[in-house]
């Protein structure tokens, strides 16, 4: 049977159903237990498996990642919450420097099954430093994995795969701004496996990738083409590292056009790497430059409309690929 | 005091604290300015949206800013996390660029860049409202190392919450600014909650003072709700280090009487605990010294409460009628140089 839950829920389900099953399982972060969840996220967890598993940290990022880590390194597998991952960069040394390198100094012999998440990106007014969308530059780090999910059915998915089957750290990049996004999920337990794309919508004059709550964006851009003749298909990469580019490229081979639209800074981006492998493994196949629709580079400001304007939107996504389809107007 | 330990674990010299009819009523005038200000801006962003993101009020915590304010000059510096209304105020921030800095406009103090939590008043020596816990802590070191590199006598007054104490930059700052003597005083406005985790459940060491000792830094305590306690702390704090000894870890307990930031259930406390606290409000409080004291009429508290609601309201008309920034404006500010070459597709 069907039912429909909020993304919240989705992520709660998850991380819950997979902790029911592995004892080894537990979940730690600011304000996680007893307050329920900064985002009301983990709701009810504490009361379920108790402080032992649900364990509220004080203001010390670094601190509890560390924490994490190296539990995960001594045989258990942590979820650790960040706030939001605009806090994380103060626990970045021990996921750059411990987290995703020790296999390999190691030689093997030391495995990290960790779980990062929270939320990402902009979610509103707040300001240049709680704005930040970090998949690119996580994604450039070898030994970790970055998951973007775009809905609570795949985030559900997704995170109880990264819980129980992943043996690496994972990096899971939500949104403030979905956590209340209903979806309808199976009342049976699933899995997603990580580094599949997923192709939202066919098409065949222009493919849009995109991934997380630009998504949104992309999906509406579709919906608009639509009504104007124009196809366009819509990938949703789910997984940012490993990249699934291979289902971009069957796609491209279909609509030999790609825009791309993300919530990253422009440089070295999630767009930049994407265009790279596309025109290399796939150049005699494009009738048009790849084109990207970014965040503006520049740290986000408060004010509304400077907000709206440094975010991709639909218009500007209509806009670019009338243009790939060399169309006026 | 009553109710408050008040505890030194080194020597300070004593500084005279005598405090006239003029201190009493500065204090007066700024606590009701701030504290109408910032009862105005959470209407105009419940009631009608005008205001955005994340909203901390510093509602209760008001004479923490005047204590500080008459035990300072205008040219020592201020930093701060967030919940940064108060201290842009007292200042010295102009209230009008304060609202339309809420409001999102080109005239408000960073512009509509920066909105509640980072507010800035460099002219004024304000540096910041500062959205990462914990991060000012070592940046206001850093505002006090150029002032002693430079050899003025300015000191930093460095602000955080209880919960930033938990960062560990507040560590290697504290002994980074021991080593160096530092001209700052770390102030820790101690409110008994971060977000909804009540303090003891942060650490073990309740008394965040304490956390000088491991770095031999003077540390004491103080009532963070009366302006007189403040000060005398504050100024003792100062004085050592105008003098070049260096900082000092000063504890104000205080309490917040809203939520964490507007959209806060405040499910962690009771009705009662906040009540508690109402009842040595830091306004009224300043208000029955007054009155005691006969340091003004009641014409003159009322000429001076409707003073305050006029700059309010004032203030609020001008965010109003206050222009947007322009659109170009999202690649202004992030580069000096005016000729960086943005990434534009
Ligand atoms: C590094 C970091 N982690 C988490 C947060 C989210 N956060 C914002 S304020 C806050 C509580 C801080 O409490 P405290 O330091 O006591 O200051 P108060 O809000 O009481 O003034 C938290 C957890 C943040 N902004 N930065
Ligand atoms: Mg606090």
């Amino acid at each position: 049977m069907a039912r429909q839950i909020a993304f919240r829920e989705a992520l709660r389900e998850a991380m819950s159903e997979e902790m029911r099953r592995d004892e080894r399982v537990f979940l730690m972060g600011e304000e996680v237990a007893e307050y329920n969840g900064a985002y009301k996220v983990s709701q009810g967890m504490l009361a379920e498996f108790g402080p032992k598993r649900v364990i509220d940290t004080p203001i010390s990022e670094l601190g509890f990642t560390a924490v994490g880590v190296g539990a995960a390194q001594n045989g258990l597998r942590p979820i650790v919450e960040f706030m939001t991952w605009n806090f994380a960069v103060l626990a970045l040394d021990q996921i750059l420097n411990t987290a995703s390198k020790m296999l390999a100094m190691s030689g093997g012999q030391v495995s990290c099954p960790i779980v990062f998440r929270g939320g990402n990106g902009s979610a509103g007014q707040l300001g240049a430093q709680h704005s930040t969308a970090f998949e690119a530059l996580y994604a450039n780090i070898p030994g970790i994995k970055v998951v973007s999910p775009s809905n609570g059915y795949d985030a559900k998915g997704l995170l109880k795969q990264a819980i129980r089957y992943e043996e690496d750290p994972v990096m899971f990049m939500e949104s403030e701004v979905m956590y209340g996004d209903k979806i309808e999920v199976p009342e049976e337990e699933y899995y997603i496996e990580l580094g599949k794309a997923d192709v939202k919508k066919q098409g065949r004059d222009v493919t849009i990738v995109s991934f997380n709550k630009m998504m949104k964006v992309a999906m509406g851009a579709a919906a608009e083409l639509e009504k104007e003749g124009i196809s366009a298909e819509v990938v949703d990469l789910r997984t940012i590292r490993p990249l699934d580019w291979m289902t971009i490229l069957e796609s491209v081979k279909k609509t030999n056009r790609l825009v791309i639209v993300e919530e990253q800074w422009p440089f070295a981006s999630v767009s930049s790497e994407i265009t790279y492998r596309i025109q290399k493994e796939g150049f005699d196949y494009l009738d048009a430059p790849i084109r990207r629709i970014t965040a503006a580079d520049a740290p986000l400001h408060y004010a509304p409309n400077l907000v709206a304007a440094a975010l991709p939107d639909v218009p500007r996504t209509v806009k670019l690929v009338k243009e790939v389809m060399y169309l006026k107007k | 005091m009553a109710g408050f330990p008040y505890f030194c674990t080194s020597n300070f010299l004593p500084v005279a604290t005598k405090f006239s009819k003029e201190t009493y009523l500065y204090w007066y005038e700024l606590m009701q300015l701030i504290r109408q200000f910032e009862l105005m801006a959470e209407e105009k962003y419940k009631m009608e949206g005008k205001i955005r993101g994340f909203f901390h009020a510093y509602i209760g915590q008001e004479a923490i800013a005047a204590g500080c304010m008459t035990a300072t000059k205008p040219e020592d510096l201020y930093i701060t996390a967030y919940r940064d209304h108060g201290l842009a105020i007292a200042k010295g921030v102009s209230v009008n660029s304060c609202m339309a800095e809420l409001f999102g406009k080109a005239t408000g103090n960073a512009k509509g860049k920066g909105g509640s939590m980072h507010f800035f008043g460099k002219d004024v020596n304000f540096y910041g409202g500062h959205g990462i816990v914990g991060a000012q802590i070592g940046t206001g070191a850093g505002l006090a190392f150029a002032e002693k590199y430079r050899g003025s006598e300015n000191v930093v007054l460095c602000f955080f919450g209880d919960g930033a104490a938990r960062q560990g930059i507040l560590h290697e700052t504290f002994n980074l600014a021991m080593l160096w003597k530092l001209p700052v005083v770390f102030i820790c406005e101690n409110n008994n909650y971060a977000m909804g985790t009540s303090i003891e459940r942060t650490s073990n060491v309740i008394d965040i003072y304490k956390l000088a000792d491991a770095y031999e830094m003077p540390g004491d305590a103080a009532d963070g709700m009366h302006p007189e306690t403040v000060h005398e702390a504050v100024a003792r704090a100062v004085k050592r280090a105008r003098q070049g000894d260096g900082p000092t870890l000063l504890e104000l307990k205080t309490y917040r009487y809203k939520g964490h930031s507007i959209s806060d259930p405040q499910k962690y406390r009771s009705k009662e605990e906040v009540d508690e606290y109402k009842d040595k409000d830091p306004i009224a409080q300043v208000l029955n010294m007054i009155r005691e004291h006969r340091y003004a009429t009641e014409e003159e508290i009322a000429a001076i409460n409707k003073r305050v609601d006029d700059i309010v309201n004032e203030s609020v008309k001008f965010a109003e009628e206050s222009p947007w920034p322009d659109d170009s404006e999202v690649l202004k500010d992030v580069y000096v140089d005016k000729n960086y070459p943005f990434i534009v597709d």
